[in-house]
């Protein structure tokens, strides 16, 4: 007879049968599903993101010269020939030098110069998403030679220093010790 | 254009921001008062400019001459965004309705519905590098419709084919992995509801009453029901090696944004997201697939989600180094700030509004807050002399907006109302001068993030409602 505790029984087996049977059909792993698939070295060689220490950082080199064309090219639409930054319909860019002892003014300035504490940050970003037109277009070596450029203008570097990927995780950035970790809950809202 | 004390003190980086929303919010008042002209709700708690078309079906003489005549009205009036325009009948019950499915199978709203996420002005922004306000002074209970969900871009909306699409999950992991969204969809799912905050809402209000509206003051929140498979069933399919400790995602828009995360968050309440309000993700919500950080600010919530690298420190990308940080008045930045902390706001009365006369109002708004669930909301209608409880709409759900009703009887004079909210961890919202207090007014682009003071809306005795600080 089909009684309720038979529908019961059946109904839990089901329930502990859908945590346990998928991994079970993939290969007798109990602890894993095994869907997808191993990436290949090339899928992830295409990948980057470059830390304060360099990892990752390709071949190539870039100078100061060869980076003012590209960023005479690339760049000073938006950002200004002077890297001063611009504000008009199209063409937004930051201001990218300049502004060093403002942070702790009434109107701070902040710039790749003043305010961004890690070299790398600057090679990573600008590899990729800028242009802000065409993300990623620019080469290696390009890259290299626009954050020369950048570095040399905020007088960080000398402009005859070449940079690649020995060079740029030793530049020590202006404001490379401003930053704290979040302090939060506030004590003073607890008084 | 914006008058110009509203800008005094801020940085130039700062000024035309505030100045393209200020802008912007006019621009959108305008059209709202030009769709009042003639029409008898101008007066109303609700202002919907849809109702004009009533008038236009019923013939008046006035709307129809400014849409060019009776005839050719409905051939040249544009619908509302998300509308079908179709001629309304002077009595529904005397002619058929609309057929049936002749939509394609997906839905629109009414006509008559105009509530819309609008942009900053232009050069404030530029329209791939900018960001909508959700419309919460029109909004009901907690869910935020999937098309007025605020957006943030850094360089436009990625459209993307979810057959060409991947997952990522590879660095220190014993297994890397590659997911198509079919494989992501065979995983045990899991849907919560919660909300998404930019790390710069509000952020127009530290010095001034400067936005007149709620939608500008407070519309980078929204909420919404995800669905996808939590970040701990990828973390026990890929292994992860030990000192493990960050994660760093990234998206494949054009802005190919990353953020670095602590794994603890991941493994907390991480969701590898495709599902939004019960259909797939919106494309400007990062079709097809989007990282939850539950409580976190809104730019860690990476869309067009492609790949998780696991390390063991993070990255330092430019978001969370030169855009996302705190300036403090001392020169030094706050990093990392992830939560959102406790906050609400009343979205009705709110400003630009006007109550008709003296009598029984509904007070209503949102609380929510990044650390769990809304404990408990009080309201003031005396600029925070005292202070009542508010209903709370069941369920209260953690890391989620809270709707709170509040009855009030209006007696005609000038008041003042607030909401505070009280989250579970006994936090309790601040006031803007507690706030300022610690933070500063110093760092114009610095401290403007993480705004989360008590909100002040003053009515008038005439029934006009604005925006001040009290």
């Amino acid at each position: 007879m089909c009684t309720l505790k038979g529908l019961l029984l059946a109904g839990l087996a089901a329930a502990a049968a859908s945590f346990a049977l998928p991994a079970l059909a993939e290969g007798g792993d109990p602890d894993h599903y095994g869907f997808g698939t191993t990436p290949s070295p090339e899928e992830l060689s295409r990948f980057f993101a470059i830390p304060p220490d360099g990892a990752g950082l390709p071949p190539g080199k870039g100078s100061h010269g060869e980076g003012e064309k590209v960023f005479a090219e690339s760049c000073a639409a938006c950002h200004g020939e002077k890297l001063e930054g611009i504000a008009k319909p199209q063409y937004l860019g930051d201001k990218l030098i300049g502004g060093r002892g403002t942070l702790a003014s009434a109107a701070p300035v902040k710039t790749v110069e003043s305010y961004w504490p890690y070299a790398t940050t600057l090679f990573d970003y600008v590899k990729r998403a800028m242009p802000f037109n065409a993300p990623g277009s620019l080469t290696d070596d390009q890259v290299y030679s626009v954050v020369a450029y950048i570095l040399g203008e905020a007088n960080i570097i000398p402009k005859t220093e070449t940079i690649d990927a020995h060079s740029l995780p030793q530049v020590r950035m202006p404001n490379r010790d401003g930053f704290f970790r979040d302090p939060r809950p506030e004590l003073e809202l607890y008084r | 254009m914006a008058e110009p004390d509203l800008l005094a003190g801020y940085d130039e980086e700062t000024r035309p921001i505030i100045a393209g929303m200020i802008a912007a919010e006019q621009r959108a008042l305008a059209a709202r008062k030009a769709a009042l002209e003639d029409c008898e709700c101008r007066e109303g708690m609700f202002p919907n400019p849809g109702r004009r078309r009533v008038l236009v079906a019923a013939g008046s003489a006035v709307a129809a001459a400014m849409l060019g005549g009776a005839g050719a009205a409905w051939a040249q009036a544009k619908a509302p965004a998300g509308a079908v325009l179709r001629e309304v009948p002077a009595d529904p019950t005397k002619e058929q309705g609309a057929p049936i499915a002749e939509d394609g199978g997906y839905g629109s709203r009414s006509q008559f519905e105009t509530a819309t996420r609008w942009r900053p002005n232009i050069p404030a922004t530029t329209p791939f590098s900018s960001w909508t306000m959700s419309p919460l002074d029109q909004s009901y209970g907690v869910v935020t419709p999937s098309g007025l969900h605020f957006e943030r871009h850094h360089n436009g909306i990625a459209t993307i084919d979810p057959a060409r699409h991947f997952l990522f999950i590879h660095g220190m992991v014993e297994r890397p992995k590659k997911y198509s969204m079919a494989d992501l969809k065979r995983f045990p799912s899991a849907s919560r509801m919660h909300f998404i905050e930019c790390a710069g809402n509000t952020l127009t209000e530290w010095k001034q009453p400067t936005l007149k509206t709620v939608q500008g003051t407070h519309g980078l929140l929204s909420t919404s029901e995800w669905t996808g498979v939590p970040f701990a069933t990828l973390a026990r399919e890929v292994g992860l090696q030990p000192g493990a400790a960050w994660v760093l995602a990234e998206g494949s828009d054009a802005a190919v944004m990353t953020r670095s995360i602590p794994l603890d968050k991941l493994l907390t309440d991480g969701l590898i997201a495709y599902g939004q309000n019960g259909e797939a993700i919106r494309p400007e919500q990062g079709y097809p697939l989007r990282l939850i950080l539950p409580g976190w600010q809104g730019n860690m919530h990476i869309k067009w989600l492609r790949r998780l690298e696991v390390s063991d420190k993070p990255y330092m990308t430019r978001e969370e180094t030169s855009k996302y940080t705190d300036l403090m008045g001392n020169g030094k930045a706050r990093q990392f700030t992830f939560v959102m902390d406790a906050k609400s706001v009343i979205t009705f009365p709110s400003g630009e509004m006007k109550l008709p006369g003296p009598g029984f109002y509904e007070v209503t708004g949102l609380a929510w807050s990044g650390h769990g669930r809304v404990a408990r909301v009080e309201v003031s209608t005396d600029a925070g002399k005292s202070w009542s409880l508010a209903a709370l709409q069941e369920p209260v759900q953690p890391i989620c907006t809270t709707r709170f009703r509040f009855p009030w009887f209006w007696d005609g004079q000038p008041a003042v109302l607030q909401s505070r909210c009280v989250d579970e961890t006994g936090y309790i919202q601040p006031t803007l001068k507690e706030l300022v207090a610690i933070r500063g007014l110093a760092g114009p682009f610095g401290s403007i993030y993480h705004f989360n003071a008590i909100q002040s809306w003053a009515v008038a005795a005439d029934g006009s409602v604005s925006n001040v600080h009290a």
